[in-house]
């Protein structure tokens, strides 16, 4: 397939691996501490463990896995209300088909539909609006999730809807958007990262100027990243280069999608139908000032939570979980305490065991091997050694 | 075949006699009385028309000694069917009805011999298409060389069931010399598959249409019978044989793996997968290896019969794209390692739950 | 965080509502194409456009320069790569 492919080359990959394994013995690394570069978003996390990247890698270089999956950072107390709006009597809810799983404080979305509500996949929002054409005695709710990458398809439907006059289709509005979660991380005091991948769909939408800030004021370089194999492993080498270089910069690997100025028709819907929330609440990593959007007072109409009664409580993550830990890279996915144990993909505790683009999930269900690894080395570390470089995922 | 070997078939006198009156099924269809003996004889015996089933007694009776001729074991086993919807492109609940279970039978090396089929029809279900699943599942059993010798038929109320499920078990003799087993994987055993993955799940994730997909991908349901004795004839030394229906070839591996106490290594770019299948997976997120197969089987054989049993496979039309995707390892015991045609591997594990487009 | 898949546009079916269909390696697909339709490239110009499809929206047009480009710069660092190689297996020859 073009475009696809061509990008998936094991030789061009071979190539980049001893380009990096050159430039990284160039960068000193105090006390011998991997580099930790973060990928942002969930799809590189999800690509890195389906090709098998990390363990290309040299084990100088450590990905940390990031919050960009918006499925797994959708707080419980959200879940619940979606539970809550597909239980309505005459609701047909429509979602994505991954944020069926994930659990709320009583039940996930799958489980709810089993009990009877009348919850549906869709593939796109344009498709929930169908379903309000077809179904003109049903109230159709759309469950709209994502960062600035989804966000216009929602935009443009809600116009859509207005515009055909649609009463019966009401969307509920859990959008999010990267750059303040990236922000609150980079604030965090125990931030050890060195480098970032930046999420290249999100940036098709939003361009490369709003990263700015990270190479100016945070001194990090950034490179925006494509997602088949060879685009992860050119964008690592990039971020490397400007290492080695003593650059921090804002660089664009994605060319062939990213304009600089990301995408006019998309940002003009965006801001038509959203406005920012004051805060949002994010799984494992609390409330973020201006991280959501929600619909703006003049589609108050379509708005799902001012058109129903939704419970809207705040749900505090089980004690035990440590996903705001993982989300930040201050631990690895195994050294949580529950890890495999009490959490696994079959009973999440967490929702980074809920997608496969959460870091636990794609650990827990790629990542074994080195996890055996894993294992020894801390075993070394408690018998008082020095790890050999702490094995990247 | 009822009453004794070799003797010719005594026609009941109420076989075939009735008619199916009405345009849909109702709860009279599965009362017992008149109408249900109309439907049987119209429908069923009318489609499947073999001696054994004829003579219409509550039990099929077939001849010991017959059996006993082919091999020492009988194979047994039974499946029911639920598919939504019942009609896709390749194929329909009734051609799985039939192939789904001679292909559990066939994958033990066993020839099937006899099926019964049971129906769970919701009342108001249209009778034309009642006696398009039931020809569907004729033809079928004629490709498959194999008869359909009992059966029963229950007509719910509307809700209780989804228009229609099939249950079919089915029997089959295994040859004395055969042993066939998930647990018979070796170190050093190649494995192959008889062709591409993922059709099955693709063509009815696609007919479903609440994706809205249009995908030029027929259902692989076909049976493996064939398949299967022309691996024996050819002196093939099968050690495991399972077809990849729900859960994937994926599933099959690690089941192979877990049985044996062996290790699988696999190589993605030997896999055998149409380029459209391919296309739904990119846009949906999901993985070829979890699709269900309705016409794949997975075989484990010594390195040194690898090449004889592709060819024989390939001399097939079952087998034509047959391939060889990787070797089972002396482990991690239980490990299924996937090389990942980018240099990289990964753990290929069992599902956990449906597999769910990921679109976020 | 978002599965976007390269698609290639064969029909505009509704230029006044912006829908088209994608073929994605066969598999065909309804699509909206608001975000890739401006002035300076009106509906009925996608015919043929390579795009970048989520969620049943083509989201960006796929630069080919720009990707051949990025090929280009591969193809360079592998051969860098091999002359580096070549040099270092003379090297250890001597
Ligand atoms: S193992 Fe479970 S609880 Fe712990 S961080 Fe991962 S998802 Fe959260």
């Amino acid at each position: 397939m073009k475009f696809i492919d061509e990008f998936r080359d094991p030789a061009k990959a071979k190539a980049l691996v001893r380009h990096i394994n050159t430039l990284v013995t160039k960068i000193p690394r105090p006390g011998g501490r991997p580099l930790q570069l973060m990928e942002v978003c969930g799809g590189h996390t999800h690509s890195i463990f389906k090709y098998g990247i990390a363990q290309l890698l040299p084990e100088a270089i450590e990905l940390v896995h990031g919050p960009g999956c918006p499925v797994c950072v959708l707080p419980m107390g959200r879940v619940d209300d979606c539970v809550a709006l597909a239980e309505h009597p005459n609701v047909i809810f429509t979602t994505f088909g991954d944020a069926m799983r994930v659990p709320g404080s009583r039940k996930s979305l799958l489980q709810a539909k089993a009990e009877g509500a009348d919850v549906r996949m869709v593939y796109s929002p344009m498709d929930a609006l169908a379903l309000a054409r077809a179904h003109p005695d049903r109230e159709v709710v759309f469950f709209a999730l994502g960062f600035e990458t989804t966000m216009p398809s929602t935009a443009l439907t809600v116009l859509q809807a207005e515009a055909e006059g649609i009463e019966n289709f009401s969307v509920f509005c859990n959008h999010i958007t990267i750059i303040p979660v990236i922000k609150a991380i980079l604030d965090s005091p125990d931030l050890s990262l060195d480098g970032f991948l930046g999420p290249g769909h999100v940036s098709m939408v939003i361009g490369s100027s709003p990263y700015e800030f990270i190479a100016r004021h945070y001194h990090r370089p950034l490179v925006i990243a494509g997602f088949e194999p060879i685009d992860i492993l050119q964008s690592v080498w990039m971020v490397v280069k400007q290492l080695a270089e003593g650059r921090c910069e804002v660089e664009n690997q994605y060319q062939r999608l990213v304009p600089h100025a990301g995408n006019r028709v998309a940002l003009e819907a965006i801001h038509r139908v959203f406005e920012l929330r004051p805060w949002f609440e994010w799984r494992g990593l609390g409330s973020i000032d201006h991280s959501g959007v929600r619909l703006r007072e003049s589609f108050a109409h379509l708005d799902a939570e001012r058109r129903f009664s939704v419970p809207n409580l705040k749900i505090a993550d089980p004690k035990s979980c440590q996903c705001g830990e993982v989300l930040k890279g201050v631990i690895k996915p195994w050294q949580c305490k529950v890890f495999g144990t009490a959490c696994t993909p079959e009973t999440p505790l967490g929702s980074l065991m809920v997608s496969s683009e959460g870091a636990c999930a794609a650990v827990y269900q790629y990542g074994r091997i080195d996890l055996a690894e894993v294992v020894r080395q801390r075993e070394a570390v408690a018998a008082g050694r020095q790890p050999v470089g702490a094995g990247s995922s | 075949m009822s009453d004794g070997r070799g003797a010719p078939p005594r026609k009941s006198p109420r076989a075939r006699s009735g008619k199916l009156r009405g345009d849909t099924i109702t709860l009279s269809h599965g009362s017992g009385g008149r109408a249900m003996r109309d439907l049987i004889d119209d429908v069923f015996v009318g489609s499947f028309d073999n001696p054994a089933l004829a003579p219409l007694e509550d039990q099929a009776r077939f001849p010991l000694a017959e059996l006993a001729r082919s091999g020492d074991r009988l194979a047994f086993t039974t499946d029911s069917y639920v598919v939504d919807p019942l009609f896709f492109p390749g194929g329909d609940i009734g051609t799985l009805a039939v192939n789904g279970t001679v292909n559990d039978l066939a994958v033990s090396g066993a020839r099937p011999l006899y099926l019964t089929c049971s129906m769970i029809i919701e009342e108001g279900f249209p009778a034309a298409e009642l006696r398009r699943v039931a020809a569907s599942m004729r033809a079928a059993a004629e490709t498959a060389s194999v008869a359909i010798v009992t059966g029963d038929t229950k007509v719910v109320n509307r809700g209780a069931a989804d228009k229609l499920f099939i249950n079919t078990a089915g029997i089959g003799v295994i040859p004395a010399d055969v042993n066939i087993s998930a647990a018979r994987a070796r170190p050093g055993d190649r494995l192959l598959v008889n062709g591409h993955i993922g059709d099955h799940g693709v063509a009815i994730l696609a007919a479903r249409d609440d994706l809205a997909l249009e995908v030029p991908i027929r259902s692989d349901t076909q049976p493996l019978a064939a398949l299967v004795q022309s691996l024996l004839a050819a002196g093939i030394r099968v050690h495991c044989l399972r077809d990849a229906t729900r859960g994937g070839l994926a599933t099959v591996l690690n089941e192979f793996a877990d049985s044996a106490g062996v290790g699988i290594r696999i190589d993605e770019s030997a896999i055998p997968v149409r380029e459209a299948v391919r296309g739904v997976s990119e846009l949906l997120g999901l993985d070829p290896l979890y699709y269900a197969n309705e016409g794949v089987l997975v075989a484990a054989v010594p390195a040194e019969d690898a090449q004889a049993a592709l060819a024989a496979m390939r001399a097939q039309p079952a087998g034509q794209h047959a391939a060889l995707i990787g070797e089972v390892t002396e482990g991690p015991a239980g490990s299924v390692i996937m090389d990942t045609g980018f240099g990289g591997e990964r753990i290929v594990d069992m599902l956990v739950g449906e597999q769910l487009p990921r679109i976020c | 965080m978002c599965v976007g898949i390269p698609g290639r546009i064969i029909t505009v079916d509704d230029p006044e509502h912006r829908l088209a269909t994608v073929d994605v390696g066969g598999v065909r697909r309804k699509i909206n194409i608001a975000c890739i339709v401006d002035e300076a490239h009106p509906p009925e110009a996608c015919i043929g456009d390579w795009v970048l499809i989520h969620v049943g929206f083509a989201m960006s047009r796929i630069d080919e320069e720009e990707a051949q480009k990025t090929l280009e710069l591969l193809r360079e660092l592998g051969e860098m790569d091999a002359e580096l190689e070549a040099m270092h297996a003379f090297d250890r020859a001597r």
